[in-house]
């Protein structure tokens, strides 16, 4: 079955002016290939710099690739004429980390998710008005809502909208770029939810760009790790966090903060990723790797399969030490008795208002 | 270093737009030196005869050539009223008009920084309404109105500073401080209205910074962390808009000059207009334009010593 | 947390910070006590609204009197009156008895000078030294926070520096003066995991050698549980629990605590759906009345629609309801 959006081997660079000599390029992205199918969700994660958001932008057709090529249904996105290139906007859509700098604050929210539909001639305007107040709803917010200005909704609501402005063109696919990242646990929790209730109602796909690893075990199918502008590690969710075998996931998993009892004593990363002017030999990882070995310095090591499904660019991912499996939350304490009655309480309470 | 270097290249293709686009354009004016000169009643011999002798008969790119070789050299030609050399002209009448601008500039920045300053970090004060309605009124002054009033008052009335006239420096210091005073406050003012505006804007944009509350954190007095931290940084903004008034200033100048009978570019500008004197009013705007592109390059350069995130790794 | 009272760094006994023009003040920081004793990392935890910051910033007196009010029974700095402090008393205290760190390194630094004057001249307020001997301490405060190559920093400028290396400046810039509290307000929020990593490493790090204190506020329960000797969950201005870090996390008690656990999506487990927590924080200018968590709380009961006031249910563990403990409710 041909992916939903396939991209291979892109590679974007810029030029960084370094004074007087000739200009460096910058290697945001580099080789990176990767896929979705319909009705999944794929993870991009990785530290800011490394590229995962500009993969975002190629994808979305916002930028040029220097090279590689994009498909979407199997069809090229990469010579599309000015009515391909607008389907192809229309089915891949975009939900940006701040929805108050995407939504014009002098607009009101009907307009906002009315005007994609009139553009891409989806119907007319009296249907698109009936449609944006199913949508409000469908995000779990009210039609009366659609008077009002981007200002007078919170952080959370305004990103309720940003997907449902996405979702009103009837998008494949929405590229998601730390939707949830600038809200409180309490709000994130209701948007992956909402991200979530979506992809099982309409079918629609994500690449979900983000750095908490968190919320991307919770809600992505498989994930692909960056480093460096490059793709390190790739895998189903359950296989990557249970089993990583490349030594910088491990390293993003340990510094991940999580709520537990025992206070860890994990072995810190050191320094910083390399400067992404200087394309070095060898794995760009080396320098900070706790397993790193004379090879790894001179060659880089290519993304391979470990397993089926499994990618690792690492020379030693299959003799990497195994790693301690992470721990439930606060297994067997009083607070997690509480927890248990507390979310007893809660449905309980749920289940009565629904009653009346 | 790179910066500077290219911005100085820069100026070249600038220059020479300038020449091509002032020489045409004037070509183009109606009105003709040469009947300004003889008067309506001369021959068609004796025009010919003129126009041939200033080579105005031949076709306007020839002549842009051969006036561009000439300037190239230093050489812009010879006033048709005086006949003395233009080039010697414009530089001479150069002089009081840089001393005009920068006594108005030093005039704007003194009002204007420290009351900008003052009412942004005592906002919606006393202080900070009656700065705001000063530079209101500034602004809306028209100069040559102010510079009407400046004479009426100071020079007729009170008779501490002379009306108009012009002492160069060296001969009588004293003279030169009371002869510019006036025509400077006339210029001074006008700019000092938007430049203490800008100042006051830039103040509030940094004063809400986060470098601005670690400063405070530090244990900075409020002065300190205003004069220091804050206006280092307001200072940016407000270096481009001096610099491109001190750039409009030249078109304030044409009117301050002639009222004060100041000898500068701008009067010397306005005089040759009227004599349709073309070699001098061609030398005048090339003179002002240059000044301008200058102008522009040192607000560049400045921007990049006030701000080290422009300058390249040296 | 059994500490003399001599002994304290910070002893705030039920302090309120009002916010806004004088007549339309709205309070946003309410009854908040809390102390902290030298070596111990106290983290403040709460949601934005929380009035967590507000707090924070009125410890250091950083807002100014025209727009905000402070009051408390009790608000001692090693045992000088935060209260009668004047102005002038608190820039001789900011910056060298107590010091703060923000959220935004990118931003905290002033882009025209260089690390190095920056650092240097909160050491020649405090300390009455030259610039070469203020020089040398900036340095050393760079080295302290393992800044490499340090002696080339001093010259830099903050944009020439990583996120995480601006921050530790500022760690450094804080400490150079050697106070006895650090107040730190998100400072890892902005950082990559694996540079919060480092820096929450680092602040334990100088917690060891120096012996001040800390107060951390933060919105991440995981941050809270890597660092803190102790704990505090803020609610629409209120402490709403308050205990040991190791008492917390194993026997959490107010609902609230409770809900902001269960709503965390977490690395190790998966569950079904994240659980979010229904309705909003109620906003500062509504009216308080009773329990202000009440009206998204499965265990809401008759007697919540008074205050419930923060009240000892353990060894050193205080929580602001009246069901609690909840495990027998429902």
């Amino acid at each position: 079955m041909t992916p939903l959006l396939a991209a291979e081997n892109l590679v974007k660079s810029f030029s960084v002016s370094t004074g007087w000599g000739k200009p460096k390029r910058f290697y945001a992205v580099d080789t990176v290939s990767i896929s979705v199918e319909r009705g999944r969700t794929l993870a991009v994660v990785g530290e800011s710099g490394c590229g995962k958001s500009t993969v975002g932008s190629l994808l979305l057709r916002l930028q040029d690739p220097d090279s590689g090529s994009i498909r979407l249904d199997g069809e090229d996105a990469m010579a599309l004429d000015s009515n391909g290139l607008r389907r192809f906007r229309r089915r891949v859509q975009v939900v940006f980390q701040d929805p108050f700098a995407s939504l014009d604050p002098r607009e009101r929210i009907r307009e906002v998710l009315v005007r994609p539909m009139l553009l891409h001639r989806l119907c007319d305007r009296p249907e698109a008005l009936k449609r944006a107040a199913a949508l409000m709803e469908a995000v779990g917010l009210s039609a009366e809502q659609l008077d009002r200005f981007p200002h007078q909704f919170s952080g959370g609501q305004r990103q309720r909208i940003a997907i449902a402005r996405a979702l009103s063109v009837q998008p494949d696919l929405i590229i998601c770029d730390e939707p949830v990242s600038a809200l409180d646990v309490s709000v994130q929790a209701q948007v992956v939810n909402l991200l979530q209730d979506l992809q099982r109602d309409t079918g629609v796909a994500f690449i979900f760009i983000s750095h908490d690893l968190a919320v991307v075990r919770h809600l992505a199918h498989d994930v692909a790790v960056m480093y460096s502008g490059r793709i390190v590690e790739q895998a189903p969710t359950r296989e990557l966090f249970d089993n990583p075998r490349h030594p910088y996931t491990r390293a993003l998993l340990a510094a991940a903060p999580r709520v537990e009892i025992q206070r860890k004593s994990h072995v810190l990363l050191t320094g910083e990723p390399p400067d992404p002017t200087n394309r070095i030999a060898g794995c760009r990882f080396a320098a900070r790797c706790p397993y790193v070995q004379d090879r790894c310095t001179q060659e880089e090591p290519p993304l391979v399969p470990v397993n089926a499904a499994h990618l690792s660019a690492c020379f030693f991912a299959t003799t990497l030490p195994q790693v301690e499996t992470l721990p439930d939350t606060l297994p067997g304490t009083s607070a997690s008795a509480r927890m248990a009655a507390y979310r007893r309480a809660r449905d309980r309470q749920t289940q009565q208002a629904e009653d009346i | 270093m790179k910066l500077i270097v290219t911005r100085v290249l820069s100026v070249i293709p600038v220059l020479f737009g300038l020449c091509v686009l002032s020489y045409t354009l004037l070509a183009m004016i109606p009105g003709d030196p040469i009947t300004a000169m003889l008067g309506m009643d001369a021959t068609p011999e004796a025009i010919a005869a003129l126009r041939a002798k200033f080579a105005l008969d031949e076709p306007l790119p020839l002549r842009f050539i051969s006036w561009f070789g000439h300037l190239l050299i230093g050489d812009l030609g010879r006033s048709i009223q005086s006949g003395r050399p233009v080039l010697s002209m414009v530089m001479t009448a150069m002089v009081p008009t840089m001393q005009l601008g920068l006594a108005a500039l030093l005039i704007s920045l003194v009002i204007a920084i420290p009351a900008g300053v003052i009412s942004a970090a005592r906002r919606n004060s006393v202080a900070d309404y009656s700065v705001s309605l000063i530079s209101l009124a500034g602004l809306s002054l028209p100069s040559f109105w102010l510079a009407i009033l400046l004479v009426l008052f100071l020079s007729i009335r009170l008779q501490i500073f002379p009306s108009s006239g012009y002492v160069p420096i060296g001969e009588d210091p004293v003279g030169a401080l009371r002869h510019i005073t006036l025509p400077a406050i006339t210029l001074g003012v006008a700019m000092a209205a938007s430049t203490m505006r800008m100042t006051r804007a830039a103040m509030l944009d940094v004063l809400n910074a986060d470098y601005i509350r670690t400063a405070r954190a530090k244990g900075l007095p409020f002065r300190r962390v205003v004069w220091k931290h804050a206006l280092r940084n307001a200072l940016i903004p407000v270096t481009t808009l001096v610099g491109l008034q001190l750039g409009q200033l030249m078109g304030g100048v044409v009117v301050t000059e002639t009222v004060f009978a100041w000898p500068g570019i701008g009067k010397l500008t306005v005089d040759a207009i009227f004599a349709r004197d073309y070699p001098v009013v061609q030398g005048a705007i090339l003179a002002s334009a240059v000044l301008f592109v200058f102008i522009n390059l040192a607000t560049d350069l400045l921007y990049a010593t006030l701000d080290p995130r422009l300058r390249k790794r040296a | 947390m059994a500490q003399t009272e001599q002994n304290l760094l910070l002893d705030i006994d039920r302090m309120s910070v009002a916010l806004g023009p004088p007549g339309k003040r709205v309070r946003i920081v309410r009854d908040v006590s809390l102390e902290i004793a030298p070596g111990r990392i106290t983290c403040v935890v709460g949601e934005s609204g929380s009035g967590k910051s507000v707090f924070a910033m009125s410890l250091m007196r950083l807002m100014s009197d025209d727009i905000s009010e402070m009051t408390a029974e009790k608000a001692l700095f090693e045992g000088q009156d935060l209260k009668a402090l004047t102005e002038r008393d608190m820039l001789k205290l900011r910056g060298s008895r107590m010091a703060m760190i923000f959220q935004e390194p990118m931003t905290s630094l002033n882009p025209v000078f260089t690390i190095g004057d920056q650092i240097a001249e909160a050491v020649q307020l405090h300390q009455k030294v030259s610039a070469a001997e203020a020089r040398k301490k900036a340095l050393a405060a760079l080295q302290s926070v393992h800044i490499p190559a340090a002696e080339r920093r001093l010259d830099a400028y903050p944009h020439e520096l990583s996120g995480g290396m601006r921050q530790r400046v500022m760690i450094a810039m804080a400490l150079a003066c050697e106070p006895s509290l650090l107040i730190a307000d998100e400072p890892t929020t902005a950082l990559d995991v694996t540079i919060q990593a480092q820096i929450l490493a680092l602040l334990m790090e100088l917690r060891e050698r120096s012996g001040m204190g800390i107060l951390f506020i933060t919105h991440n329960l995981g941050v809270v549980s890597e660092i803190a000797d102790d704990v505090a969950v803020m609610y629409a201005g209120r402490i709403v629990e308050r205990a040991p870090a190791a008492s917390l996390f194993t026997d959490a008690q107010h609902p609230y605590t409770l809900a902001l656990l269960a709503a965390m999506p977490h690395l190790g487990a998966t569950v079904e759906r994240l659980e979010p927590i229904l309705g909003r924080m109620p906003p500062p200018w509504e009216e308080e009345l009773g329990c202000r968590f009440a009206p998204r709380c499965p265990f809401a009961a008759p007697e919540c629609a008074k205050l419930p006031p923060l009240r000892e249910i353990g060894v050193d563990h205080h929580v602001a309801c009246w069901r609690a403990p909840v495990e027998d409710l429902a």
